[in-house]
């Protein structure tokens, strides 16, 4: 890796784009690493250690590139490896099994067939990653190219044909092609909400005030969503040439990447690529060697779901709490220090050089009647593929949880599946075959979100999940509006007196009264929405609130006042594991002989179900024995 | 083990605002010590010259200010205040806003649940509850020997592994309750053993 000189012309860095082409092409033998955040977590810093150590010792650190990269997305089987130019794919690869790799695959070309990825549904083994069933069924764009870069390496980025779009930009286009070009592409906000693109730049640009901002949203602060981050932490570049191409189009000098504190790794390396990239005349004064200037600074979020609604967004920017104000103006029109200001989320900055590179024709073949291209989705839960998918528009999501996502874990029934984040809503198994897009899944109930996708199993419960999204809603309520902090408040009172045993019918009908209260009433995104995961889960189970009320039966076997934990006289062989390990004591019993939960002790934390291998302990609930 | 009771607003009032009120009025005769938590000023001082004194930095600073003392003190925060001219009062506002800002010192063995939708499918709330009962705090606390903090987070993007905690910076995936006693153990082992 070495550091990527000044640009100063668009020839220069087609140049430096053939040279960099050219010393890659016949290519020393390559060992990819994943290391993106799921990846480190499972192991990966330690596996490109013993790669490098063993590597040294061999002799072969100078003939053999080892290379850290970004997140491919399978983040159920990491540490994920590929090997070039072989393009062999090693999932779940542990620090034991890199020495066979290097003798075996690096040295010998051969094939480690224990360490193959085994297709679950057919037993068969896959050599290359393009055939994992995960992999197969996905329309990769934007993720496709982090499994080929490091993200610490602007050379790396320039080889792949990076900058190109923004050269082609500055030196072909027009700001209103520009414009034109992304509004044609169909590309709407991939936060959530949406809008199109094009329209939002074109009304920033033609607002009068100057200087204009545009900001990049990292605020990415739904549970179970992490595709922005994987972007920004394997692909910096390809959000900082985006930037590039709409701070030209709408005519802005400053832009932010507005980042969590939370995600470190993002930081640091967001941060190195702009430094990069400015020495490189790519960002900053004069950039490649034309008469535009643009600037980015990277601002730390401190932890608050409402900064992600844009105008809460511009008042952190500006130093202040998240709070957000009333629309209009648009902060199109007046917004970072009353200037029009335009923000974009992290995937679609990344989506507009592809735009310009392909045309807008191009992406606009991809995806629904009405919503185009491609979208990442995070899809976790209790799925057997946990990772990042990225799909067409429209695709369903039997598509995606069962071709993609290998079903459900432990043979068990799909239950729901939840869109959009903490303000989203969860669909029922018969709406399996819905095609998510921006329209079928509003007229569904719910919204797209920034495209969490969080996999429920028979053994959730929907109460205690709109309880949950409820109590997160109330805890990052800012506390402007009353109808959201005091309505999210009661709205959570009313689920914990279900889920708590205290229910009556009634409590559904002024549930459903406040929740189209709160939801109307209330200013930004958060409080228009903050009704929507109680009142689906009311709409598509509303059988399941009323077994809580009328039989004290959570069938899910979670809400803890509902249940309680016995051991079946049968199955029990006294080998007293539970006693053990259970943390209040309360389970008691003759060696070799039938154990007892005494269930006033009891704080059904389930760790006696967890340990015992007999399968003797179970949850019951209502009147069931 | 009984399990403590934890209120849902412990901010409003926790000892950060009590503190903060005892510490205002005597802040001058404060001693200073380096082994005392959050009380070197002088890394504060080092911290508002790099944001050269911009009041509008002003949430960059106290994350700063957190990154090196591990907190935001009583101390800290007044002296930010007088040196930005900023109303205590809006620091303290701000402080509060933001889930990323600690008013009381972390634990020297910080444990942070994950209790995002896919750890909490998972069965996060149990984790949170087995760590309350053998630590004795409530999520967002402290032991008082500050030996051990405990707090929960809203997602940190790891959901393959859920329920996931961060252990002084170190992923543990695939927690539940019955692995909480085992790792504490694990920890107080190694303390006896650097004690020793």
């Amino acid at each position: 890796m070495s550091k990527v000189e000044a640009i100063r012309s668009f020839a220069e860095l087609e140049d430096l784009h053939g040279v960099l082409v050219e010393r890659r092409q016949g290519e020393r033998p390559r060992i990819s690493v994943c290391t993106g955040t799921g990846c480190v977590a499972c192991g990966a810093t330690k596996v490109v250690e013993t790669f490098k150590k063993i590597l040294d010792e061999k002799g072969l650190s100078d003939s053999v590139e080892l290379k850290s990269t970004g997140c491919h997305g399978f983040c159920e089987m990491g540490p994920l490896v590929t090997l070039g130019p072989s393009g062999y794919f090693y999932p779940s690869v542990r620090p034991g099994d890199v020495q066979k790799i290097i003798e075996r695959t690096v040295l010998e070309g051969e094939i480690v067939e224990e360490l193959l990825y085994k297709d679950p549904q057919t037993g068969e083994k896959v050599e290359h990653e393009a055939e994992v069933p995960f992999y197969k069924h996905q329309q990769r764009i934007i993720l496709a190219e982090n499994g080929h870069l490091d993200p610490n390496d602007l050379e790396d980025f320039i080889a792949i044909g990076g900058y190109k779009a923004l050269a082609h930009t500055l030196g072909s286009m027009s700001p209103d092609e520009v414009v034109d070009s992304v509004t044609r592409s169909g590309l709407a906000g991939r936060g959530g909400a949406g809008f199109l693109t094009g329209r939002k730049w074109d009304i920033a640009r033609r607002q009068p005030g100057e200087p204009k901002y545009i900001v990049c949203n990292a605020d990415e602060g739904d549970p179970g969503a992490y595709m922005d981050r994987s972007i920004l932490e394997g692909n910096p570049h390809r959000v900082i040439e985006g930037m590039g191409i709409g701070a030209y189009a709408i005519g802005a000098r400053q832009g932010f990447i507005y980042v969590r504190h939370e995600y470190p790794l993002a930081v640091e390396r967001i941060t190195k690529a702009i430094d990069d990239a400015r020495s490189a005349c790519l960002l900053g004064e004069e950039i490649l060697g034309t008469g535009f200037s643009f600037d980015l600074k990277v601002v730390r979020g401190a932890g608050a779901f409402v900064c992600g609604e844009e105008t809460a967004l511009i008042a952190s920017l500006e130093g202040h709490k998240g709070e957000p104000r009333q629309r209009p103006p648009f902060p199109a029109e007046s917004g970072f220090q009353g200037k029009p200001t335009i923000i974009n989320n992290v995937e679609t900055w990344a989506n507009v050089p592809h735009i310009i590179n392909n045309g807008p024709d191009w992406y606009a073949a991809y995806g629904s009647k009405d919503s185009k291209g491609t979208k990442i989705f995070s899809l976790v839960g209790k799925v057997n593929n946990t990772g990042l998918v990225e799909v067409p528009m429209g695709t369903s999501i039997r598509s995606i949880v069962f071709d993609i996502g290998g079903g459900i874990p432990k043979g068990k029934a799909f239950k729901a599946v939840q869109t959009g984040g903490p303000a989203g809503g969860c669909l029922p198994a018969e709406l399996l075959d819905l095609p998510i897009d921006f329209e079928a899944l509003q007229e569904a109930g719910t919204i797209m979100g920034s495209g969490g996708l969080i996999v429920m199993d028979e053994d959730t419960c929907m109460v205690d999940v709109a309880r949950y999204f409820t109590k997160f809603l109330e805890e990052e309520s800012c506390g402007k509006c009353y109808s959201c902090r005091k309505g999210t408040q009661r709205m959570r009172e009313l689920l914990d007196d279900i889920c708590e045993g205290r229910g009556t019918m009634a409590h559904l009908d002024l549930l459903e009264e406040l929740g189209q209260a709160v939801n109307t009433a209330s200013m930004c995104g958060l409080g228009q929405n903050a009704a929507t995961p109680m009142l689906s889960t009311l709409r598509y189970f509303r059988n399941e609130y009323i077994e809580h009320i009328k039989d004290h039966n959570c069938s899910a076997g979670v809400c803890t006042a509902l249940i309680r934990y016995k051991i079946l006289e049968d199955l029990c062989d006294g080998c007293a594991a539970c006693a053990k390990v259970c943390p209040v004591e309360a389970i008691t019993g003759e060696k070799d002989q039938l154990h007892v939960i005494d269930i006033e002790a009891c704080v059904k934390c389930g760790t006696c179900l967890e340990v015992c291998a007999k399968d003797a302990v179970v949850v019951i609930s209502g009147g069931g024995e | 083990m009984e399990q403590p009771v934890c209120g849902e607003f412990t901010f409003l009032t926790g000892k950060g605002m009590s503190a903060m009120v005892s510490s205002n009025a005597s802040s001058a005769s404060v001693v200073e010590e380096s082994t005392v938590p959050g009380t070197d000023l002088g890394a504060v001082d080092n911290i508002l010259e790099q944001h050269q004194h911009d009041s509008t930095e002003l949430i960059a600073i106290l994350l700063d200010v957190q990154d090196v003392l591990g907190y935001l003190s009583p101390l800290a925060l007044t002296h930010i205040s007088e040196h930005l001219s900023a109303p205590l009062t809006e620091i303290y506002g701000i402080a509060t806003f933001f889930k990323q800002f600690r008013l009381d010192p972390p634990g020297r063995h910080q444990f942070t649940v994950c209790t995002g939708t896919a750890c909490h499918v998972r069965g996060a709330v149990h984790v949170v509850d087995e760590f309350e009962r053998r630590l004795g705090i409530c999520a967002g606390e402290t032991t008082p020997d500050l030996e051990y903090g405990l707090e929960t987070v809203n997602c940190i993007g790891a959901c393959a592994l859920g329920p996931v905690v961060i252990i002084d910076g170190d992923y543990v995936g695939q927690m539940s309750a019955m692995k909480v006693p085992r790792l504490l153990r694990r920890l107080e082992r190694d303390r006896e053993e650097a004690a020793e």
